[in-house]
């Protein structure tokens, strides 16, 4: 058994009934042993640390246990949330061997509910791509086909929950970098309402755009996680609170009467499979009585524009902080501008570097008008159209992504293909509403298809019933990559 | 002021005020002043990766308390931007401050100018921003240095930057603002306001309108002087910016718009280097934190409770009849105002509270170099040697040295006076022997009196005081001087 084929909920029951959280890591670790060499999804394993958290989680009484709802779950973190004393590196050269001395609030929520960390995972450089492939650290493998990306940024948890390393996993979703290797990987993915878990200790890509948010096998395994991790947080100022009242998953509701949208623009953008899945998915749902119709957002064609010049702005300004003067890798210099020029010339991969150069230029004194100022015009836009169509449907309904996963170098060269993957992902982020991605079906060639689901603000729960009486009715029973990839189980 | 060649000169100023909240404006680090460097600093400060700010909102408090002093309006809504920059003493490579929403707008201070002239300046804003950190360094410059350190426990010190309109006309009317501005704060505690630690900072911006000018101001080439720190080197900066440009001027150069600095040491104006000046800050809207909203509850609240600012007690104390010197002087600072309140509420006459306070208590504190409110004598303490020297028990000159003696132990008035034996004698024939002896021992002085030269009367009388140790009321010793003159010269 590895800990991905148990929910979260069985898992925290074994533990809360005397079962050795100990055990779970070392089953996990072993695990881990297997496929890691072929997949790299993790950046820096704690085992000791991992084992030395469960040995501590065994020592409490029944009592104690049962008071944490993630008691022992296994987690993986990408590894751009900073964990105390463990290495952060967010998949830069730039910050090897950096040792944070605090926790982010969403990982020290996970952790004082009794989860374990087991790992730090692999991304793309500051979370800036959609492959993982341009992670310093070298890529990620898709564990359906290792020949593949598992989608990126967040590519190392979705590869880990994929592989079965680990139970949930937490990345983030800056303009689809949950979601998109969620669909990838064929995993549960979600982005939560801007603000609503907080984004101290995430190392800032864009943080107008920003959200941390749960990878699982199971859209329970993700609410869960979620509800543990939500929450106005003091130390993030834009960070809310969610309605009040209990869990956010209810699934015994029935889709009967829900009113869903169906994005025209974007079905049409989808290749075959992506259409196909699509379309399989307003078939279930008609199925559980609910309606069905289709929706424009007619800005959302502006969406990777407005994307590309907003996150690419903040990025400049946000990875300033990284000059080789406090921490990190220092580059040589005579003088100070030439330990700057080492420091970031070094530092930084290809990708960061194209976005600080955009995002500066955008910035720039006599161009902020044209680009910075107009890409938030489209966003207000793009929110004006989404309050529309929730004034007629409760859920949108879209894929993920416009396709299945690609093959390893094959986008490498041409960002401009590469970005085109956040086409139906970006509106979310840009305008602050929650959004699920969740596994459809596997194709022909094996490997997995998705469709995201998009509510109104802070309606992760409509998202979570939605998708939990879809997951119930998909068309193959779900059992995850069987290919190289997952190892022996 | 006009130059000989007719041009004038326009001054508009930016200050940066450090406030004294007891933590940081966006993390909960001690604001103390003097601990070893990098102790009182945490992830947000240091910009750690993912660390996020935090608004203080007492800040916003003291920010709008400011604003109202200078009759700004205080914005219920402002916003935070983000201004970019590399320079090892800013953690995050950009600061926090308000651009393009600050939360106050368009006040104005009165500045008394000499000859009762007032001159209205216009506060076009005021906003909050970060301070940075310090730096220090081996060698000429931060660019050459061989090394350098960073201390970060000033980095994230709340500021308010005030700035002005271009409403200045000298560089000593900019010398009058800054010592009003202070004064006003100084009423506020929003600042511990010490230059020296740099709690006060100044841009200060200088063109030269030619005669006949009749162009918008934004269109005159405008030198920023940065980052000077006190106001006697803003002076010296403007001036020395005054003759630079009045140089080039005559040479038939054109002033260039750009960025110096001031160098204390020659006491003139240097161009920054390039990399320093030709900064595009790349401002763009904090993302990390919301609109900053400011219950309008707080502004009236905070309104109500403005305490009375210089220029009304200015007024006040002029109406009651002080010198318009000596009710500036008074008004300039809390402490000042506090005292002479202090001494006119025990009962003290006016006119004595005003000579005593600036004169020889003032004197005493100079030389001890502490305030009125660090007096070993207190108001009412002084009070009460006034009243002796109003109801006639103590000469100026005993009083004087009484106050000496109270100053030194602490001691009341009453008590020095009672334990040295100094009461004036005003006890006529007691003095009429003295005065007699003195007439008779100094013939040549007498004769001189007589012979017209009136001031041999308070040499005589400086005799009589000698004679009885200066216990002698100068006004009987003056009258019965007078009357054995006038008497025996009639015989
Ligand atoms: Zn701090």
């Amino acid at each position: 058994m590895t800990p991905g084929d148990e929910s979260v909920a069985e898992s925290a029951r074994a533990v809360h009934q005397g079962a050795s959280a100990v055990r779970r890591v070392e089953a996990a670790l072993a695990h881990l042993a297997e496929t890691e060499p072929r997949l790299h999804a993790y950046l820096h394993v704690r085992a000791d640390g991992a084992l030395a958290d469960a040995a501590e989680l065994d020592r409490l009484g029944p009592e104690a246990r049962a008071a944490l709802p993630l008691a022992g779950v296994v987690v993986a973190v990408k590894d751009n949330l900073v964990l105390k004393d463990t290495p952060t590196t967010a998949g830069s050269k730039i910050l090897e061997g950096y040792r944070p001395p605090y926790t982010a609030t969403a990982v020290a929520r996970l952790q004082a509910a009794g989860a374990l960390v087991i790992g730090k995972t692999n991304l793309d450089e500051f979370a800036m791509g959609s492959s993982t492939e341009h992670s310093a650290y070298g890529p990620t493998k898709n564990p359906w086909d290792v020949t593949r990306v598992p989608g990126g940024s967040s590519g190392g948890s979705a590869a880990a929950v994929a592989a079965g390393t680990a139970l949930v996993a937490l990345g983030s979703d800056t303009g689809g970098s949950v979601r998109q290797p969620a669909a990838f990987c064929g995993v549960v993915g979600l982005k939560p309402t801007y603000g609503r878990v907080s984004r101290y200790g995430l190392l800032a890509f864009a943080s107008s755009l920003d959200q941390v948010g749960p990878l699982g096998r199971r859209v329970a395994d993700v609410a869960q996680v979620f509800q543990v991790m939500a929450g106005r947080d003091p130390h993030d100022a834009t960070s809310v609170e969610g309605p009040p009242g209990g869990p956010v998953l209810d699934a015994t509701g029935s889709l009967r009467g829900l009113r869903v949208g169906v994005v025209g623009s974007q079905r049409d953008q989808a290749g075959p499979e992506a259409r196909t899945a699509l379309d399989e998915a307003v078939v279930a749902l008609s199925d559980q009585g609910a309606v069905v119709s289709e929706v424009d957002l007619p800005h959302s064609r502006y969406g990777i524009a407005a994307y590309y010049l907003v996150a690419p702005a903040e990025a400049s300004s946000n990875l300033a902080r990284y000059d080789g003067v406090r921490y990190g890798v220092r580059g040589e210099g005579q003088d100070l501008a030439e330990v700057y020029l080492h420091t970031r010339g070094e530092g930084f991969g290809t990708e960061v570097k194209r976005r600080i150069l955009l995002g500066t230029f955008a910035l720039a004194e006599g161009y902020y008008d044209a680009y910075y100022l107009k890409a938030l015009k489209t966003r207000t836009l793009l929110a004006q159209d989404y309050r529309a169509a929730f004034r007629s449907v409760d859920v949108l309904l879209t894929p993920t992504v416009p396709e299945t996963a690609f093959r390893l170098g094959e986008k490498l060269e041409d960002p401009w293909a590469m970005y085109q993957s956040d086409v139906m992902t970006v509106g979310a982020n840009l305008t602050g509403l929650p959004a699920l991605s969740l596994p459809w079906s596997v194709t022909a060639g094996g490997l997995p298809t998705a469709i995201q689901l998009t509510a109104p603000w802070l309606e992760e729960a409509r998202l979570f019933s939605t998708a939990a009486a879809l997951e119930a009715s998909r068309a193959q029973p779900w059992t995850g990559p069987a290919g190289e990839g997952r190892g022996a189980s | 002021m006009i130059l000989d060649n007719g041009a004038e000169v326009i001054i508009g100023l930016e200050v940066h005020v450090e406030l004294a909240t007891r933590t940081k404006l966006f993390c909960a680090c001690p604001s103390a002043f003097g601990a070893p460097p990098n102790t009182a600093v945490c992830p947000v400060c240091l910009g750690l990766p993912g660390a996020l700010p935090q608004l203080n909102r007492e800040v916003v408090r003291l920010a709008a308390r400011a604003g109202l002093a200078l009759g700004c309006t205080v914005r219920t809504r402002s916003r935070f931007d983000r201004k970019n920059y590399f320079y090892p003493d800013l953690p995050k490579g950009y600061q926090i401050t308000q651009y393009e929403h600050p939360i106050c707008e368009w006040g104005a201070l009165d500045v008394p100018l000499a000859d009762e002239r007032v001159r209205h300046v216009q506060i076009r804003r005021i906003h909050i921003e970060e301070e940075a950190g310090k730096l220090m360094h081996e060698g000429d410059s931060l660019w050459q240095a061989r090394g350098s350190l960073v201390d970060l426990n000033r980095a994230g010190l709340p500021l308010i930057e005030i700035v002005t309109e271009p409403d200045l006309r000298s560089p000593d009317e900019a010398r009058l603002f800054l010592r009003e501005l202070v004064s006003t704060l100084s009423y506020l505690d929003v600042s511990d306001l010490r230059m020296e630690e740099g709690s006060i900072r100044c841009d200060a911006n200088l063109s030269l309108k030619p005669p006949g000018f009749t162009g918008v101001l934004e269109e005159l080439a405008r030198v920023e002087v940065k980052n000077v720190n006190s106001i006697r080197n803003v002076v010296a900066a403007l001036e020395s910016e005054v003759r630079r440009q009045r140089a080039v001027l005559d040479a038939g150069g054109r002033v260039v718009r750009e960025t110096r600095g001031f160098d204390e040491v020659t006491g003139s104006t240097l161009p920054q280097r390039s990399k320093e000046a030709a900064n595009d800050y790349r401002y763009f809207p904090e993302p990390d934190l919301p609109w900053l909203s400011v219950d309008p509850a707080v502004i009236e609240e905070e309104r109500e409770r403005l305490p009375q600012l210089p220029g009304a007690r200015r007024r006040q104390l002029r109406e009651r009849g002080l010198a318009p010197k000596d009710a500036a002087v008074i008004a300039a600072e809390p402490a000042a105002a506090r005292y002479f309140a202090g001494l006119t509420d025990q009962g003290a006459d006016t006119r004595l509270a005003v000579t005593w306070m600036l004169g020889d208590l003032a004197r005493l504190l100079n030389e001890t170099r502490r305030g009125y409110d660090e007096s070993p004598v207190g108001p009412a303490a002084l009070a009460e040697l006034l009243a002796l020297i109003a109801g006639g028990t103590l000469s100026g000159r005993m009083a004087k040295e009484v106050l000496d003696k109270m100053f030194e132990t602490g001691q009341s008035a009453a008590i020095v006076v009672a334990e040295a034996g100094l009461t004036q004698i005003s006890d006529q024939d007691i003095l009429a022997e003295a005065v007699g002896r003195v007439l008779a021992a100094h013939a040549a002085a007498v004769a001189d009196y007589r012979a017209g030269k009136a001031q041999a009367l308070g040499f005589l009388v400086g005799q009589v005081m000698k004679a009885t140790r200066g216990q002698a009321s100068p006004d009987v010793v003056n009258r019965l001087l007078r009357e054995r003159l006038a008497a025996d010269a009639a015989v």
